[in-house]
């Protein structure tokens, strides 16, 4: 049962990671981004190492993608009134 | 033609990378052991926080040396013109956001607090209550950060401070950041909450700072 999950888990990682460089939109890109991260921090407390999945959840899932998020909405706003 | 090589490429280089990876022998140095046989001087009972923050202190003393200087580098960028109002967010939002919040800040002192014995400690404490601010922010609640005054900047530095004035005060032992075993469980957490502090609000401050010209974009 925790071997299927594992599995699961390690294809989801590589699959959200390869969406993520190869998505052409941004705003997909980068909440696939945030989902990644998420799985990550999965991977992390799995592997018995739950300080570093916190950390990850927080500042990468969590912020970076609040700060991609927000760059993103900037971006767009200087392309649509130039 | 090229996409061939460029593929047979990658796999050969992948394959090599695997390779070296199964054939990296095993560390000759187990640090496990020392970690576990000086547990009970360090001052806590978490592993990877005395490792962190008692072991190899300086090396967390110069983590958030390196963020205040990064969050000096958006400062210097900052214009001095008043941010716009924020635009507010949905009710529901809004409110869920207020709802939020408080227990936003019970979860990060629990996380600073259980640091000491269990996963947890001043990072993620400090990254759960700059996520507060920022939600604040995202719903209108929170308006833009924009040159800070003094109170904000005396906020960002104080972790740094407080932790380089331990150190400085521990140095007449004759070692960096060598805590007497007594007090080392004082000290560490006198240090955390500093950081705790100042984390949040650099990280915050990542955000807020350069969110303004958007009108809480």
């Amino acid at each position: 049962m925790s071997f299927a999950f594992d599995l699961l888990l390690a294809l989801a990682l590589l699959w959200s990671g390869w969406r993520t460089l190869t998505t052409p939109r941004l705003d997909q890109a980068i909440v696939l981004f945030i989902a990644f991260g998420l799985l990550m921090a999965l991977g992390w407390a799995r592997l018995s190492a739950p300080d570093i999945g916190l950390a990850e959840a927080a500042i990468g899932a969590g912020l970076t993608g609040a700060l991609l998020l927000d760059a993103y909405g900037a971006l767009r706003q200087r392309t649509e009134q130039p | 033609m090229r996409r061939f090589l460029v593929i047979a490429f990658a796999a050969a280089f992948a394959a090599a990378l695997g390779s070296a990876m199964l054939e990296l022998a095993p560390s000759p140095l187990d640090l496990r052991i020392p970690v576990a046989a000086h547990l009970a001087q360090s001052g806590v009972s978490h592993p990877v926080t005395a490792v962190l923050l008692n072991y190899r202190g300086y090396d967390t003393l110069l983590e958030i040396a390196v963020l205040l200087l990064a969050l000096l580098g958006i400062l210097a960028v900052v214009g001095k013109d008043n941010p716009s109002p924020p635009r507010p967010a949905h009710p529901v939002l809004q409110t869920l956001a207020r709802l939020a919040t408080p227990s936003i800040i019970v979860m990060a002192v629990y996380l600073l607090w259980a640091g000491a014995f269990r996963p947890g400690g001043a990072f993620q404490a400090g990254a759960l209550l700059a996520a507060a601010a920022v939600l604040l922010h995202l719903v209108g609640l929170l308006p833009a950060w924009s040159m800070p005054r003094l109170r904000l900047r005396l906020g960002f530095v104080i972790g740094f401070v407080v932790f380089l004035m331990v150190s400085t005060a521990l140095l007449g032992q004759g070692a960096l950041l060598k805590y007497p075993a007594e007090t080392a469980g004082m000290l560490i957490l006198l240090i955390e909450s500093a950081l705790t502090l100042s984390l949040a609000l650099i990280l915050a401050g990542l955000f807020l700072l350069l969110s303004r010209d958007q009108g809480g974009a």
